[in-house]
């Protein structure tokens, strides 16, 4: 009986200490991933042929700091597409606990933003905590070397969310600038002020 | 159940309850003044340096620091909780610390917000913007989400620290892990 006892503990440990605290740090190769488009569409990064990285984005239509930067995501995909860094878009938010980020509501929202970029469901949320995204907008800058994805910058788009005319430090496009120069990136790491991604059952 | 009903009835019942909601008035007529002078300073604007010393000055109570947002859907969720804490211990000093100036420059929608919502417990409005560059003075493991809430005894030096919705008996537990 105790033998028993001690291996559900076990169990337990290694099933509830699992999701804190792991995902990217600046440096780690990043996987791909296969999720549905608000077109129904299945993307992965590896559908991209010429692109020399990504701007990663975990994202949704009711946070109002990504409202706040809604406007600036479209901008950057705008600057950076034909530069070969598209932004591509994630929302995982548990449409349970927010009904304003299901499917649906993705589709009609990526519509009136005109999105020129993928805007993908995480619905298992398994890309986000394979990321170690927290927050939206969580941005993850990847560049692309033959077929490995390198993570180079993690966290805010820049230093004002209220007021972009008020931006002293666009921290996203300062790096990938120095990717596309062959310089290292200034700012490798901020903290992505926003709103908490909901996660389901908690 | 018929036994109740008559018990009810007895005269000497009924003139203790009586004397009951007599008292139970009487203690609210007391605490009502306290209530109004908490709700009179809520709303101030504060910037990080003030609100660091008021939390390092605070000697006699165990501080309960909550940081939220009038946008922030699950700060409301669990603002009752604060409220409840701030009526029933006098041990505890709730403090609503108002994230909403980072997106918002106008601290009359926090306070007008306040009023209709009736919060008594204390609220401060901080007074800061680009939260990157003062985060880490507050809290190092904060990601940057809101609700988050700080939990900081003086006496004994140790602190609590959680970035996520609360539940009945989160804060209690938090408080029972600062003694």
């Amino acid at each position: 009986m105790k033998q028993l006892v001690f291996g559900c503990a076990v169990i337990l440990c290694l099933t509830s200490g699992a999701p804190i605290k792991n995902g990217y740090e600046v440096g780690d190769t990043a996987k791909d991933f296969k999720l549905k488009n608000v077109d129904g569409k299945m993307i992965s990064l590896s559908d991209w042929k010429d692109a020399k990285g990504f701007i990663v984005i975990f994202d949704c239509n009711t946070c109002p700091y990504s409202k706040a930067y809604n406007d600036r995501i479209v901008a950057l995909n705008e600057h950076y597409v034909g530069k070969g860094f598209p932004v591509v878009a994630i929302n995982a938010n548990d449409p349970e606990s927010s009904p304003g980020d299901s499917f649906d509501k993705m589709v009609s929202y990526s519509k009136k933003k005109g999105y020129a970029f993928p805007y993908l469901v995480d619905e298992s949320q398994s890309v986000a905590k394979m990321y170690g995204a927290t927050n939206t907008p969580h941005v993850y800058v990847l560049s692309r070397k033959a077929n490995d994805l390198k993570v180079e910058y993690v966290g805010t788009i820049d230093d004002n969310a209220r007021d972009e005319s008020s931006v002293t430090k666009k921290y996203v496009e300062e790096a990938i600038d120095a990717l596309l120069a062959g310089k290292s990136v200034p700012t490798t790491k901020t903290k992505a002020i926003g709103c908490g991604i909901k996660w389901k059952n908690s | 159940m018929t036994q109740m009903l008559t018990d009810l009835f007895k005269p000497n019942l009924n003139r203790k309850i009586a004397l009951a909601y007599r008292m139970k008035y009487a203690f609210f007529a007391i605490l009502l003044p306290l209530g109004y002078s908490a709700s009179a300073q809520s709303g101030e604007l504060v910037k990080l340096e003030k609100l660091q010393q008021i939390i390092q000055e605070e000697k006699n109570q165990i501080q309960v620091i909550n940081f939220w947002a009038t946008w922030c859907a699950p700060c409301l969720k669990e603002l009752p909780l604060f409220e409840k804490l701030h009526n029933d211990r006098q041990d505890v000093r709730v403090r609503l610390v108002s994230m909403d100036m980072d997106l918002d420059p106008d601290p009359e929608k926090v306070r007008k917000f306040v009023l209709r919502k009736k919060i008594q417990s204390e609220v401060l409005i901080l007074n800061e913007r680009n939260p990157n560059a003062w985060i880490d003075k507050l809290e190092k493991g904060w990601s940057g989400s809101l609700p988050a809430t700080l939990v900081v005894n003086n006496k004994t030096g140790k602190r609590k620290f959680v970035e996520k919705e609360l539940h009945d008996g989160d804060l209690e537990k938090l408080i029972a892990g600062v003694l």
